[in-house]
């Protein structure tokens, strides 16, 4: 081999052994950190296996089942797509939208005691674009703040 | 009228496009001058026709013409006048016409400024301009036509997309965007022309040396402003998620900057022929893809973008671009070759391929990350999110890595250093360095990476200063000159390489900022009654009042909290929620103190509907504000590595009396 077809061939060499343990790297680093999106249903499914997972899980606020306390600032609640029911655990005050029988996404792992542990509550909202239907506002929940004091 | 208007005129102008493309490069291929003035001219007509359309778009909007679909898709009488005008880019019709607008005026730009110059690369090069403008023209003319009448005439529209109305920044974030994203395909353009042309070599790098780093610039403003638009918005003390959107505008700011560099090893030493027309092809491409990602619904579901005609169109554009590029660059694969070589493992060279094999592994992986949910729905149906820790496991150490060349780069002499003239230059910034981390591990700085991170960045900002202190000290000895006029001289001389020092410094500021608000930001959380306290950091926070304001456009509910440092009140800051008619969600304001230390971050979370209690959520992030200074710093350097006058004549990258010059001015130094 000539001295620069070597050259050639030693950059070569170098450069896929680089690629190759870089690839191999970010892929198992992909591998480690991907999170799922499940409904209950496919939550429960997945087994034992699902503990430990990181998991976007999306339902419905089960009407009645919300209990927060504000001294402890735990907040739980049960999630269901109409088919199964996960208890929810989470920390911290729900987002302002957060009401029962709305839908959300909770983002967390399941634990072995059969319980969601969620680090971040999200109100599901569809990205639909909606034209104001006439007369009406936005939400109801702060018209009483409009009623009991007058604006800054 | 104003809608017919504005269809013909895009109308005429993909027509011209078409044809002034089909001119320009059969002009050039064939030399005759009177087809390459057609294009030229026709470059000039479209750039008009595309005005007016902006123009009438525009004006369809302030007037709230709801007979003009976009406008009774994004429009509403109650919108403030300033968001009534840049919601000309809050949907998808608007911001193609807008891109289109930009790309042609970028091109009649071209055409004016190299009217007499680079005839042999011009034709071609503006032939690829006038054609990528055809495509955006022909969306805008059919699929993602924003003058489509409407019928019947509505009173009234929704106004534009809440989270696009709620922060002026919306007004700045798009526009430099767009301008660094649709600029890069000057560069591209002229890599066509060379291909095609038959001449990769230097010229078409200094043709575009200027019109790649004004694209740069902005595309780097434009991420910056992103990141400050999300932390003013979005509400979780952050100012980047590694959220799709955010990557489509950063992949090609990475190979992009990865050309900046390796352009200057081709001016210079004729090297990496074919690598910088593969970099500034992909570039190109990861824009159009960007594009694509964010305008076509697939990042919603893989099988939402097939609704609509944009995806594909824009898939099959992709494929095109990819398959002309691949082809041409096979065909002239005999005039690649590659005539200069390494002379030396310690020259600027070497730290320049180190920088762009690390930039481009940066871009891959950001790429593995943004297109792996798709694939893995794609082919196994599975929704999935890549998460930051993937991101961050990559990027920290190529980033860190990066941070140590923007150092080592600069200190390193093009094609033959010296480990020992390294070495020289190292000691002082090397050892002020781990001086420095010692000091900060005294202090109370534990976090390994943290530690690390600020000693690279000692490191590489000594470096970069010792590249201006050491030839400006030489200057007072040769010229007698006082040290800041020899400064300032030294700087005017070199205007491109000392912009260069001056945004590597930027970098520097921006990666410090980073650093300590990732590695040590602080939240805490509390439900306030009013007249309650909270401690948090050296801050205590106290509700004043919760109160609701209506504007005509949204309703507003606020937290008044007052800020106390120990005793003595400092500020009162706002949280707010706003409500707009059509989102189900409101849409945050988070009120931020800004100082150099740390920025003290609130945003309301909740109240009770009396207004009794509020649910504050506090963020302390430290030298945030550093990561928006650097931002300036960056963009300052750039403009003065731009700024006109002064031009320099082509470097002649192999003469011997050129190399012996500069030998002798290194030694001088």
């Amino acid at each position: 081999m000539s001295s620069k077809a070597r050259r050639r061939f030693l950059w070569m060499a170098g450069g896929v052994v680089v690629l190759g343990v870089f690839g191999y790297f970010a892929w198992g680093g992909l591998g480690k950190s991907l999170v799922y999106f499940w409904t209950p249903t496919e939550l429960l499914a997945k087994g034992g296996s699902a503990y430990g997972t990181a998991v976007r899980l999306g339902g419905m606020v089960v009407p009645g089942s919300v209990e927060w306390n504000a001294e402890t600032r735990d907040l739980r609640f049960r999630l269901t797509d109409g088919d199964t029911t996960v208890p929810v655990e989470s920390r911290g005050a729900p987002p302002q939208m957060f009401a029962e029988g709305i839908g959300v996404v909770v983002e967390g792992v399941f634990t072995p005691a059969g319980v969601f542990r969620s680090h971040n509550v999200m109100v599901k909202h569809s990205s639909e674009y909606r034209a104001p239907e006439p007369g009406k506002h936005p939400a109801e929940y702060y018209r009483k703040l409009f009623r009991s004091q007058a604006s800054p | 009228m104003t809608g017919t208007i504005g269809h013909l005129s895009v109308l005429a102008a993909f027509l011209l496009a078409l044809l002034g493309s089909a001119a320009s490069l059969a002009g050039g291929l064939t030399r005759r001058p009177g087809w390459v003035l057609a294009g030229r001219n026709a470059a000039f007509a479209v750039f008009g026709l595309t005005s007016l359309a902006t123009l009438a778009m525009v004006y369809a909007l302030v007037t709230h013409d709801f007979s003009v679909q976009y406008v009774a898709q994004v429009g509403s009488r109650e919108t403030p006048l300033f968001y009534t005008i840049i919601s000309l880019w809050s949907s998808l019709d608007g911001s193609i016409l807008f891109w289109a607008w930009i790309l042609t005026g970028y091109t009649a730009l071209l055409a004016y400024a190299y009217r007499a110059r680079y005839p042999a690369l011009m034709p071609h090069a503006l032939g690829v301009m006038l054609a990528v403008g055809s495509f955006f023209l022909f969306l805008n003319a059919w699929p993602a036509d924003p003058f489509k009448p409407m019928f019947p005439v509505p009173e009234n529209g929704p106004g534009p997309n809440p989270l696009l109305q709620n922060h002026p920044f919306m007004g700045l974030h798009p526009p430099l965007l767009y301008l660094g994203y649709v600029g890069l395909t000057i560069p591209f353009a002229f890599g066509i022309a060379a291909l095609i042309s038959g001449r990769p070599g230097p010229e078409w790098i200094t043709a575009i040396r200027r019109w790649t780093l004004v694209p740069w610039t902005f595309l780097s403003l434009g991420i910056i402003a992103g990141a400050w638009w999300s932390y003013e918005v979005l509400g979780w003390g952050g100012y980047w998620a590694w959220d799709p959107v955010e990557n489509a505008s950063f992949m090609p700011w990475l190979t992009a900057t990865a050309f900046v560099h390796s352009i200057m090893v081709q001016e210079r030493r004729e090297m990496l022929k074919v690598w910088n027309l593969t970099l500034i092809i992909a570039t190109f491409l990861l824009t159009l893809l960007g594009t694509f990602l964010t305008r076509s619904g697939v990042l919603a579901s893989v099988h939402a973008f097939t609704e609509g005609l944009i995806g594909p169109l824009f898939l099959g554009f992709l494929g095109l671009v990819l398959l002309v590029s691949l082809t041409l660059v096979a065909w002239r694969s005999d005039r690649l070759r590659t005539e200069g070589q390494l002379d030396s493992a310690w020259s600027r060279e070497t730290a320049f391929l180190l920088n762009n094999v690390l930039f481009v592994a940066f871009a891959f992986t950001v790429l593995l990350g943004t297109l792996f949910p798709l694939v893995a729905e794609a082919v196994r149906g599975v929704k999935v999110s890549v998460g930051g820790p993937y991101f961050n496991s990559m990027n920290i150490p190529l980033g860190l890595a990066l941070l140590f060349l923007a150092g080592v780069g600069p200190a390193l002499p093009w094609r033959r250093g010296t480990p020992e003239l390294l070495t020289w230059k190292v000691v002082v910034p090397a050892t002020v360095a781990v001086v420095t981390a010692a000091a900060l591990w005294a202090l109370g700085v534990r976090h390994a990476l943290a530690l690390l991170a600020y000693g690279l960045a000692v490191f590489a900002a000594g470096l970069i200063a010792g590249e201006f202190v050491r030839p400006a000290r030489a200057r007072v000895a040769a010229h007698g000159e006082r040290f800041p006029r020899a400064l300032l001289n030294l700087c005017l001389k070199n205007r491109r390489r000392y912009g260069g020092y001056v945004v590597h410094l930027g970098v520097v500021i921006i990666a410090i900022g980073i650093t300590s608000s990732s590695a040590y930001k602080r939240e805490a959380e509390a439900t306030l009654r009013q007249g309650e306290r909270l401690s948090f950091g050296r801050y205590v926070l106290q509700l004043d009042s919760v109160w609701a304001r209506r504007e005509p456009h949204r309703d507003v509910v606020g937290a008044s909290v007052s800020v106390f440092g120990s005793q003595d009140p400092i500020t009162q800051l706002h949280p707010r929620l706003n409500y707009y008619p059509t989102s189900q969600q409101p849409i945050g304001t988070p009120a931020v103190r800004y100082t150099l230390r740390e920025d003290l971050y609130l945003t309301l979370l909740a109240y009770a509907d009396d207004g009794s209690t509020a649910t504050v959520k506090a963020y302390i992030s430290p030298l945030v504000t550093w990561m928006w200074i650097g931002g300036a710093v960056v963009g300052l350097g750039a403009l003065f590595a731009l700024w006109p006058g002064g031009r320099r004549k082509p470097v002649s990258p192999t003469g011997p009396a050129v190399r012996k010059g500069r030998q002798r001015a290194r030694a001088a130094t």
